[in-house]
């Protein structure tokens, strides 16, 4: 998307364990790190911009600006349990998620009384063996839940990847990020126009 | 005056040139004692910065805070005199949860507030003032502008509710365009008002061509009089020849149940968060059951330390070495003669290999003999 954009940088493409790339020509350079440390590189300005998920960004509620809705990496936070389940409003919930944050404004909202544990991964196992009662988790396509004998039960929050800038930085470099921005935005627009009418044409032809 | 501004560090360089700019414009030093109330703070929690506060029970078992802001005790101990201007600097310690570590920090905050009746100058001139704090921490910095009752009379004119405002104001705050315009699309805002909204979201220019937009977007009486304030005082810092550095930046969303009007932050080129932050507050002054208005703004000296990273070459000029024998006056007396040079001398017995020093020297019976020398 970057590339696309005018913003490659060709090291990225080999193959070897370094964590930097750099492209002087752009005058871009790529760190490599985890997903959920995206935005705090980002916060603390040892990045300008980042691309981070929606959930990251609700969960830790990072003091940032969120420039644009990248519409790659689309699922949906959700709250999920065995197909079997009913709710009973009267007893306290137990929740276990990785989004212990989420979970909590998402259930303050309905008032409702819960217990929250918080897991590192493998969430789908806590309902299977009484941990919780239900789950708070991304959805993508719900294969791993059906494995599992979960489906999901309310959707929470549609996710997508959004790009995220430093406030300091938006403002120290702003023509760049602004520039930067107004290509990717137009990227994005570009793939949506070809993804509607590549929708378009299959409907057709069905 | 040289070799002392040397010896000072970043922080105490800032406080010492701040306290004589605003000395120079009439300010008057307010010192305060380190304890208030723990009350004052209850009732004012949002106008905190963090909103934890280190209480202790005082010797009288009221319970007592260290406190966590300034402001906020200088209003609480300003005279009531809406038609007087009172003008108070501070520069004092605060104690509040820092961002980054979750853990309580003492902060120094140095900062000054207008009370009583504030008019166009004298916004005008905290401005100006906040301009110069920041030029003598950096000279790039930049001075964010953002006016509350602008945003104000969009929303009222749009007549959404409490919630409804605070979820618009969440996404300006982090320039959330997209989801700007999903919220206003999902509560039916008439259409001009929710592109002037994105707008304003979107919106970063210096002061002067962000103005000239802001003049298509007034809808009524509230923002006209918002935009006139803000040409206004665009006027005074063009007479000061700031003006570049100022930018219009409606991300900055304070809390509206303290501030109204102008709100600013500062940023200089190199540190992660704002180093200065104020605005006019008349709602902090009427809660707290004052007439009048006020305007201020607190420079935090903490991140500082950041800016200047490189070190000294030597932690001292000269180490001097003696022995069991040496002559103790002797010594006494090369001491003093080098330090009198403006050398600063270490003198021990033996070197341990920790220190790094330009020249060593060894005291001898018969006077010093230099054992090594780095340049």
């Amino acid at each position: 998307m970057f590339e696309a954009s005018g913003y490659g940088c060709p090291s990225i493409h080999d193959q070897n364990r370094k964590l930097i790339f750099e492209n002087e020509e752009a005058g871009v350079r790529y760190f490599w790190v985890k997903p959920s440390d995206v935005a705090i590189y980002v916060e603390h300005g040892a990045a300008d911009i980042g691309v981070a998920g929606k959930d990251i960004l609700l969960e830790y509620e990072p003091d940032l600006y969120e420039l644009l809705d990248l519409a790659v990496g689309k699922c949906r936070m959700a709250v999920a349990g065995p197909s079997v389940f009913r709710d009973d409003p009267g007893k306290t919930l137990r929740v276990a998620t990785k989004f212990p944050n989420i979970a909590r404004h998402y259930y303050a909202k309905q008032s409702r009384a819960i217990d929250i544990i918080k897991l590192n991964g493998s969430i789908e196992l806590a309902p299977l063996l009484g941990l919780s009662d239900v789950i708070v988790d991304i959805v993508e396509t719900g294969t791993t839940l059906k494995e599992n004998g979960l489906e999901p039960l309310e959707t929470i929050v549609p996710i997508s990847a959004r790009l995220i800038a430093n406030k300091v930085s938006f403002k120290f470099k702003n023509t760049e990020i602004k520039a930067l921005c107004q290509s990717l935005s137009e990227y994005c627009q570009e793939v949506k126009r070809q993804h509607d009418k590549d929708s378009t044409l299959r409907r057709n032809a069905e | 005056m040289e070799q002392q501004e040397y010896m000072l560090n970043q922080e105490e360089q800032v406080v010492f040139k701040l306290r004589s700019l605003y000395r120079q414009y009439g300010y008057q030093q307010y010192k305060m004692s380190n304890f208030e109330e723990y009350d004052l703070y209850a009732e004012n929690k949002n106008f905190l910065v963090s909103q934890n506060v280190i209480t202790f029970t005082g010797a009288n078992g009221k319970l007592m805070a260290l406190k966590p802001d300034v402001t906020l005790s200088i209003i609480k101990n300003s005279p009531d005199e809406p038609e007087d201007l009172e003008k108070v600097c501070y520069n004092e310690n605060v104690y509040r949860v820092d961002g980054g570590s979750h853990e309580f920090k003492e902060l120094v905050q140095t900062g000054l507030e207008c009370i009583g009746h504030i008019d166009l100058y004298a916004m005008g001139e905290v401005l100006m003032l906040a301009a110069r704090s920041l030029q003598s921490i950096h000279p790039n910095y930049i001075l964010d502008v953002s006016h509350l009752a602008f945003v104000q009379g969009i929303l009222d004119e749009a007549g959404l509710n409490e919630s409804q405002r605070s979820e618009i104001l969440r996404c300006m705050n982090s320039k959330n365009t997209p989801e700007l315009s999903a919220l206003c699309a999902a509560w039916q805002i008439r259409e001009d008002l929710a592109l002037s909204l994105q707008e304003l979201t979107g919106l970063y220019a210096p002061m002067g061509e962000a103005l000239l937009r802001l003049k298509e977007l007034t809808v009524n009486e509230k923002t006209q009089a918002a935009l006139d304030e803000l040409s206004g005082v665009y006027q005074l810092l063009c007479a000061d020849a700031c003006q570049e550095h100022v930018y219009l930046d409606f991300s900055l969303t304070n809390d509206m149940q303290y501030y109204n009007g102008l709100v600013f932050r500062g940023f200089v080129d190199g540190l992660p968060r704002s180093v200065l932050s104020g605005g006019r507050y008349d709602k902090l002054v009427h809660r707290l059951g004052k007439q009048g208005g006020a305007i201020g703004f607190a420079v935090y000296l903490d991140l500082l330390e950041r800016l200047n990273r490189n070190q000294q070459p030597y932690d001292v000029d000269v180490l001097l070495l003696y022995g069991d024998d040496a002559d103790l006056t002797a010594l006494a007396q090369t001491v003093r003669m080098l330090t009198m040079n403006g050398q600063s001398v270490k003198a021990q017995r033996k070197e341990n290999g920790s220190l790094r020093y330009r020249q060593l020297l060894l005291m001898k019976e018969r006077g010093v003999e230099i054992l090594e020398t780095h340049d």
